[in-house]
């Protein structure tokens, strides 16, 4: 077993394989935050006059709030003027195709696996690639646009669509929602934009990265997807971070609306730099993700991988306002080392006969945290609600710890809400099944975690679904205890 | 917040006239408890919604009564008997408007290993055992309605039990509160439970009359090496009185604790449980039953600590809601670190009956060990229509197959009690209540 725990801690202490700085010359505005940035962040993006003033008004609103405290999670205060709001690649000129893009940028995505140009081949999947705030290459768009597809940064979207932005942006997550998504609000540079249009089954599934690069910028991304009536959408959004000794901040919102008949299934891989073994470094990830089932019989399933970031603190959630609309959530969280997350969602049931599920596999290893937070409110109108939540920890190691947070809130007699949780560690007796059989314990464990976690990767878009498991092991490397 | 310090300074006026009624005790050790009590409780503020622990329990109603101390009234025993689980196998206390009453009470001269009596006496015998326990496991000095129990500390029940005695017969506790509008009690329990020990009790909390009173209960319970406990309590008070309880169970190696929890009056009823293992092997059960109607509220807060490893507890709460009542179940499950072995199961279960009834659970778990099983479950839902099909085939009206699943859903509760006089009054009360 002492070997064994060698192997497994070597591998436990292994560096961050994402961990690389590119050099790209970049345009970044002064530390700080007040209006000027936001005017200059405004002014660079070219935005329209009422997008200035609705970030001014979200800067003086967050101005007034103060951070909450009521997370399971710790970190030392962060210092928002110590920021850097905006950096942008150098821009050249517009970019059309791929060879125009900079190569060193190019090389980036090669290294973490991704060349666009093989994804293009390949899997046929639209990529706008998000490099440091600023998109800088956008794939397919005119296989897209013929079926009216609209698929493009958020910048673009304010200069080419600015009455479809101006009406559901914030419909949402208003700026007064809370802390971050009010600080976001007034300073977002970026992010995808996604509409699709009535009736339209969207071709291929659309894909953004999102890279933070380029030290001390908080990224504060912005997507928005509109999904008119009847149509469907697949979105997937993947994370991998360098290597920083600085804490980065990272807070985004994401909006979805899902209108009558319409679907959107919005999956997340998050890899970003998790700090080192000591929990020095690592980014900040606190994100506003919310999408609105507006008309009847829609649906917004939310999956998402999360295994880095120092701190994960979010909850995707689901206000299910149309009548027999559905909300799902499908989690699986991992941490590792000193890792904190804070994770889980809000199902709020308003009209009649809507459903949602949950699913959250939480893994904790090392010396990390994992809590479940999760509410699930069933409002007075709600007649016929149905819930089922189900939430699973698995503890690997004795000196980490799992929490389960679940609020019910019920005020319907016709609503069924169940609520099942279990925590429990891979048993010895497993490990001895798989060893017995020719298998490693390392194998064991990445066995076993998988099987876990099967619910929640069966829900993936495939390419994912793949990358999902081989990060799931790359996370737990060795954390067998 | 000025009326807040109006109310304060209310029950600290009152309590230099509850000082001066004393008669000597004043001068006892305990006494510099209860001052202490008291400067926390000025020190302390009453919950709002905006606490955490009482999100969902807005006690503003409470804070609209300036309590009094209670005057003791005298009762026939024909006037009480129906409310005993028995007449005549139990030892029983009666406390009337939080005095004790003797002449109510059975107490039988000598029971080997046992000593029971009224609070007030132990305290004056300077019993060691009080004297060490008393007030060492609720924590005065963080919640306010301890504080104020604490400092008000005079009658309840203390209960010793020799080590290696097993007490056949099930103390009961009657606690009345009969004439006297706006009046407020503190009752304060102790049971403590040497290695090898056996007990049960069984505690009545009661209104006779409309009035609007507040009864502030803190029972502390400890439980030695290897003893068996079971503890019953029912709470029936009327409809408008206040009904805030605290249970503080101190758990050591081995040991076996049962808490059955009924609460069925009151229109703000709230209960913080807490049972602590402090030693290997240990087993606590608490169940708990709440049935409300018309604007109750019943909140029921209850943490079961594993601090040890090897224990294992078993938590199964339900509750029925009508009109429109609103009940609250936190259920906190907290494994530390090197708790290993742990076993931890936990389940709420609620019904609600109208549509203006309302229910707010969060079952909560934290573990920071990896050698464990816990889960918890909670549900909330509505009869199953397969169920009353049934018993509508099989003739039943609609009203009576409704009522004979909810009276089977609820009795479940209490079917584990061991204690059969209170185990068969106990379900001939669902029946009636719930039958009706």
């Amino acid at each position: 077993m002492s070997t064994e725990v060698n192997e497994i801690e070597e591998l436990a202490n292994r560096e961050y394989k994402y961990g690389f700085v590119t050099e790209v010359e970049t345009e970044s505005a002064p530390k700080g935050l007040n209006e000027d940035i936001i005017r200059l962040i405004s002014q660079k993006k070219e935005e329209p006059e009422w997008m200035l003033e609705w970030r001014l008004k979200a800067f003086n609103h967050w101005k007034k709030m103060t951070e909450p405290n009521w997370q399971n999670v710790n970190f030392p205060p962060i210092d928002y003027q110590d920021i850097v709001y905006y950096s942008a690649p150098k821009k050249k000129k517009a970019l059309n195709s791929l060879d125009e893009v900079d190569p060193e940028i190019l090389k980036t995505f090669e290294k973490l696996g991704i060349p666009l140009e093989e994804q293009k081949i390949l899997s046929g999947v639209a990529v706008d690639a998000v490099f440091d705030s600023v998109s800088v290459a956008t794939t397919f768009k005119e296989k897209l646009a013929e079926e009216g597809v609209i698929f493009c940064s958020m910048s673009d979207a304010l200069k080419e669509h600015p009455e479809l932005v101006k009406q559901y942006i914030g419909s949402v997550v208003p700026y007064t929602d809370n802390y971050f998504a009010a600080l976001n609000s007034a300073v977002f540079t970026d992010g995808s934009f996604v509409f699709i249009p009535k009736g339209v089954r969207c071709p291929m599934e659309l894909s953004t990265y999102f890279r933070i690069n380029a030290a001390n910028t908080g990224q504060f991304e912005r997507t928005l997807i509109v999904a008119e009536e009847g149509s469907y959408v697949s979105y997937l959004e993947g994370c991998t971070a360098p290597q920083r000794d600085e804490n980065q901040l990272h807070a985004a919102v994401v909006e979805l609306i899902s209108l009558d008949n319409a679907e959107i299934k919005y999956s997340t891989i998050q890899n970003w730099y998790a700090g080192d073994k000591d929990g020095i470094g690592g980014i900040y990830n606190f994100v506003t993700k919310r999408g609105l089932c507006k008309g009847i019989n829609s649906k917004i399933s939310w999956t998402q991988v999360e295994t880095g970031s120092s701190i994960t603190w979010k909850y995707p959630s689901c206000v299910l306002q149309g009548e027999n609309s559905i909300g799902e959530f499908y989690s699986v969280a991992v941490t590792n080392n000193m890792q904190q997350a804070d994770t889980g969602t809000k199902m709020i049931h308003l009209g009649k006969n809507t459903r949602s599920t949950i699913v959250s596999k939480g893994i904790s290893a090392g010396r990390s945290n994992n809590s479940y937070r999760g509410l699930v409110k069933v409002n007075k109108k709600a007649s016929g609600a149905r819930n089922f939540s189900q939430c699973d920890s698995l503890l690997i190691g004795d000196q980490c710890g799992a929490h389960t947070f679940p609020y019910l809130e019920v005020n319907n007699p016709s609503a069924i809400v169940e609520h099942e949780a279990t925590t429990s560690k891979i048993g010895a007796d497993q490990i001895f099944y798989l060893n017995q059989r020719g298998l490693s314990t390392e194998d064991a464990v990445n066995m076993i975690v998988n099987g876990y976690c099967k619910e929640v990767f069966n829900v993936l878009p495939m390419e994912f679904a793949v990358e999902a498991q081989k990060l799931l092991s790359v996370s737990l490397e060795g954390s067998v205890g | 917040m000025t009326l807040n310090n109006e109310l304060k300074n209310w029950y600290v006026t009152n309590f230099k006239m509850f000082e001066e009624g004393l008669n000597g005790e004043s001068k006892s050790k305990f006494h510099l408890v209860r001052k202490d009590a008291l400067s926390k409780f000025r020190e302390l503020e009453f919950p709002t919604t905006k606490d955490e622990e009482w999100k969902y329990t807005n006690i503003s109603p409470l804070l609209n009564y300036n309590f009094r101390q209670p005057v003791s009234i005298r009762l026939k025993p024909e006037q009480i008997e129906k409310y005993l689980f028995s007449t005549k196998d139990f030892i029983t206390l009666v406390f009337v408007n939080g005095f004790y009453d003797e002449s109510l009470s059975s107490v039988p001269k000598e029971i080997k290993g046992l000593t029971v009596k009224n609070l007030s006496a132990a305290l004056k015998e300077n019993s060691p055992i009080c004297e060490k326990y008393l007030s060492r496991f609720a924590p005065y000095q963080s919640s306010i309605f301890t504080a104020l129990s604490t400092a008000f500390v005079k009658e309840g029940t203390f209960v010793h039990v020799e080590k290696n005695a097993v007490i056949e017969k099930p103390i009961q506790l009657l606690y009345l509160t009969a004439t006297g509008e706006n009046i407020i009690t503190n009752p304060r329990n102790l049971f403590v439970i040497e290695n090898n020990a056996q007990v049960k009790i069984v505690e009545i909390h009661k209104s006779l009359e409309e009035n609007v009173n507040f009864t502030n209960l803190v029972t502390e319970v400890v439980v030695e090496g290897n003893a068996i406990v079971e503890h019953v309590k029912l709470q029936d008070e009327n409809l408008k009185s206040f009904h805030i309880s605290r249970l503080e169970v101190d758990l050591k190696k081995s040991s076996n604790y049962a808490s059955y929890n009924v609460s069925i009056g009151a229109s703000i009823a709230r209960s913080d449980i807490n049972a602590r293992f402090n030693d290997e092997g240990g087993e606590c059960t608490l169940n708990g039953l709440y049935l409300a109607h018309e604007n109750q509220l019943v909140d029921t807060h209850t943490l079961i600590d594993h601090a040890k490893p090897h224990c294992n507890s078993h938590e199964l709460y339900k509750g029925v809601m009508d009109d429109k009542s609103r009940a609250v179940f936190n259920g906190k499950v907290m494994v530390r670190k090197d708790a290993q072995k742990t076993n931890a199961f936990q389940e709420n279960k609620n019904i609600l009956l109208s549509d203006d009834a309302v229910v707010d659970t969060k079952p909560q778990l934290e573990i920071f060990a990896d050698d464990v099983k816990c889960s918890h479950g909670a549900t909330i839902g509505q009869l199953s229509k397969e169920g009353l099909f049934y018993l509508r085939s099989r003739g039943f009206s609609e009203e009576l197959a409704r009522t004979t699943l909810i009276y089977a859903f609820a009795s479940d509760v209490v079917h584990s009690i061991s204690i059969s006089e209170v185990r068969d009054k106990l379900e001939e009360m669902l029946a009636e209540k719930l039958l009706k």
